[in-house]
């Protein structure tokens, strides 16, 4: 085995281990954390295949972003510091029997696949933003212009969900939505 | 420590340095500063009057939308990083262009929606 | 603006003076590479000390007075008296506090700043102890990408910082400032897409190499100005600091940190600042090369003395912010959000398409000046165009406005406690009784 091998079975079990604590904690925000740490092995995972452009959008989308956005709805409710009850169902078996056989399949897919395939990593990289570059405007256009399509639906989707909140002051006189702590005496 | 592997090696050893450093401080700050907590100490600061009530508060859900939009750029931008990287070089030129502009395009019609519905406008 | 800046580097072999290519990275021996590693630690801590110095030397001056000048000569060790003083402090965690996410908060806000230097270039090729080594850490080919994903990891600082406070005004002022960071972090990452384009790389080096005959901050002025504004958002400094907005939130996420852990934060701060500046001098400012009329003399991108150009340029860009600092106001975060969103973002990105356009005409074999022409009958149509819209516009939500508060005058003056929404934003009552103690009924009731 290659250090670089070595380091990769690190890799995924860290990965791995991150993955069942997002869904074994009780505390709701921790949750979240051990998905970054979970994003995070996977951008490292990226990084020693030599994609690292990949491995840097993975940080920068994945955890600087999607994560945020999780936390960001998470403090929407209330966030709630220490143990949630709420976070464990009945349905665990059912989760377990479930995830186990869709981690099953896949593996079977990939290993099925490439099989044989067998990729010389090293120097010059494969993954510089020149490569990609390349594969995206000369090979793949037609997904990257349905992405384009994608985000925005899912945008548009997003300020749907959230309008009724949003309206210029005057038009909403149900609820106005407070910023300030709730309680007397703060301040 | 040469090549591709080498360069994230020594980026891993600055991240390591950095560990070391901060670890070192914590460790050092906590031998060396005075440690007397009494209950009076250990309430929540706040504004200095004493807290009432639970220490949380509702958030927007404006945030939440900033935050949607956030990600929605952020892919838009990595997506412009490798365009401008092999824009100029030979073969792409008008083609490439074009398809730029109805990525964006599209996502401009999003940016003008949330415009449009006064999500963009802070009240 | 020319197409010998297209034309990627050749790959030389080392030589001193010379600008670096990615290749003449990783042939360094161990000890120089820990050696390196290790003053870019100690540069970052001097440059916040000396920051810090500066920052108070520089804006009691613009102000008349003479700042800090007891501890040291000028005042220069109180920084460190400063420094010394705040660890030594005592640390008060509160009781509610997440523990773990309490304390992991400052690290990470801190470190994410001090790996970004990593890809900073201080200089071109010189010689250590006879290795020829280039001045910089390591470059990487996505190195300015690397520098954004930092950035977006020191958000996580923020937010948990707030949100593990378990303090109504830490939460508020961490969601603020996480909303303020991610916004700018856009227009940020836009303003650099015109710079790609002309490089045709992401690495710091080639960057700085393909700025030898002209600086970005001429030819890509618009995304100068864009990446300006958006850097100063990026590490919440004035106009642009209301994560502490002391009037409204008290510290802000920091409200519940002290001691150490308060200094992190704090910390924190000036690297990113450091940072930012470094980066704007990198891609904008020519990196380590000469100014223009010193670039002439021979030799003066050569050995040791673009180390001084570089410093030069990064205290200049330092003195920026403490200007804007002294000089103004806080915005509002409306207002804030409204220059990101609606002005920094779109404008980008017109940029950006203008820049492309600009290139394929050219590459088609359409003049420089043409092209200008056309550009300059567009931008003033356009300049026109707002122009008017604006003051159409701005006349009637003007008139607007005025009816709506005069109408609101009117009818808080007969209630007793006052519109504490008054005019959209929250004002206390100022006219409450219980203001000139006259009622004391309603003081009870306020305890209540």
């Amino acid at each position: 085995m290659t250090p670089a091998d070595v380091v990769f079975l690190f890799l995924g079990a860290v990965t791995l281990g991150s993955a069942v604590l997002v869904v074994t904690t009780r505390q709701l925000v921790h949750a979240a954390l051990w998905l970054v740490v979970t994003f995070g092995a996977l951008a490292a995972s990226y990084l020693l295949l030599t994609a690292e452009f990949v491995a840097w959008v993975q940080v920068l989308i994945y955890v600087g972003a999607v994560v945020v956005l999780l936390l960001f709805g998470i403090m929407l409710t209330r966030a709630p510091i220490g143990r949630s009850e709420g976070l464990d169902s009945a349905n665990r078996p059912v989760a377990i029997a479930v995830a186990a056989a869709t981690a099953a399949l896949l593996v079977t897919v990939v290993v099925a696949g490439f099989r044989e395939a067998y990729v010389e990593l090293g120097d010059p990289p494969a993954g510089t933003s020149g490569q990609m570059g390349a594969s995206i405007f000369r090979t793949w256009v037609l997904p990257f212009e349905v992405l384009s399509l994608l985000l925005l639906a899912a945008l548009i989707g997003a300020i749907v969900l959230s309008r009724r909140e949003i309206q210029p002051p005057g038009e909403s006189s149900d609820e106005r939505p407070t910023e300030r702590p709730t309680g007397p005496g703060r301040g | 420590m040469d090549g591709y592997f080498g360069s994230y090696l020594v980026v891993a050893l600055l991240a390591g340095l950095g560990v070391a450093v901060v670890g070192g401080a914590f460790t050092a700050g906590r031998l060396l500063r005075a440690q007397r907590p009494t209950p009076e100490k250990l309430i929540t600061y706040e504004c200095g009057v004493d807290p009432v009530g639970e220490g949380w508060a509702q958030s927007y859900v404006r945030y939440y939308v900033f935050a949607y939009l956030y990600v929605v750029f952020a892919v838009d931008a990595v997506f412009l990083f490798p365009w401008a990287t092999v824009f100029a070089a030979p073969g792409y030129g008008a083609v490439t262009l074009v398809e730029m502009f109805v990525f964006l395009g599209i996502i401009a019609v999003g940016l003008l929606y949330a415009w449009k519905k006064g999500v963009l406008t802070w009240v | 603006m020319t197409t010998s800046l297209l034309a990627a580097p050749p790959a030389t072999p080392l030589a001193a003076g010379e600008a670096p290519t990615l290749e003449a990275f990783g042939l360094d021996p161990w000890w120089l590479i820990l050696a390196k590693a290790v003053l870019i630690f100690v540069f970052l801590m001097l440059m916040v000390l000396f920051e810090i110095w500066f920052e108070r030397r520089f804006m009691a001056r613009m102000q008349n007075r003479l700042g800090p000048n007891r501890v040291g000569p000028l005042g220069l060790l109180q920084p460190i008296a400063d420094g010394l003083k705040l660890p030594l402090k005592e640390d008060l965690v509160p009781r509610g506090v997440d523990r773990p996410v309490f304390i992991l908060a400052p690290a990470l806000a801190t470190m994410p700043a001090f790996l970004a230097f990593a890809i900073i270039p201080f200089g071109p090729t010189v010689s250590v102890f006879g290795h020829q080594t280039p001045l910089q850490l390591a470059d990487l080919p996505v190195a300015v990408l690397f520098v954004l994903a930092m950035s977006s990891l020191g958000v996580y600082g923020i937010v948990l910082g707030g949100w593990a406070s378990a303090s109504p005004y830490s939460l508020l002022g961490g969601l603020r400032s996480s909303a303020q960071v991610i916004s700018y972090e856009i227009g940020m990452g836009l303003s650099f897409v015109a710079v790609f384009l002309f490089a045709g790389s992401l690495s710091t080096s080639e960057i700085v190499a393909s700025q030898e005959r002209i600086w970005y901050a001429v030819v890509l002025f618009p995304s100068f100005v864009i990446y300006a504004i958006t850097m100063v958002g990026e590490v919440n400094r004035i106009p642009f600091d209301l994560p502490e907005g002391e009037g409204e939130l008290v510290g802000g996420f920091h409200t519940e940190y002290s001691s150490l852990k308060f200094g992190m934060f704090m910390l924190a701060e000036y690297v990113n600042m450091t940072t930012v500046s470094a980066l704007a001098v990198t891609l904008f400012l020519g990196g380590w090369r000469a100014p223009w009329p010193i670039s002439l003399v021979d030799g003066a991108n050569a050995g040791w003395w673009p180390v001084l150009w570089f410093m030069i340029k990064l205290l200049l860009t330092i003195s920026f912010f403490i200007w804007l600092r002294a000089t103004l106001p806080r915005v509002r975060y409306d207002q804030l959000m409204k220059l990101g969103w609606k002005v920094l973002i779109p404008g980008a990105l017109a940029w950006i398409m203008v820049v492309a356009t600009i290139r394929v005409l050219r590459n088609e074999g359409i003049s420089t000046q043409q092209v200008f022409f056309a550009v300059a009958i567009v931008l003033g149509i356009y300049i026109v165009a707002s122009y008017l819209w604006d003051a159409v516009r701005g006349n009637r939500r003007d008139a607007e406005e005025q009816e709506a508060t005069a109408a609101e005058r009117a009818g808080a003056g007969d209630s007793t406690g006052g519109d504490p929404m008054a005019g959209g934003y929250p004002v206390p009552p100022l006219d409450a009784p219980h203001y000139h103690g006259r009622n004391s009924t309603s003081k009870e009731v306020n305890r209540a």
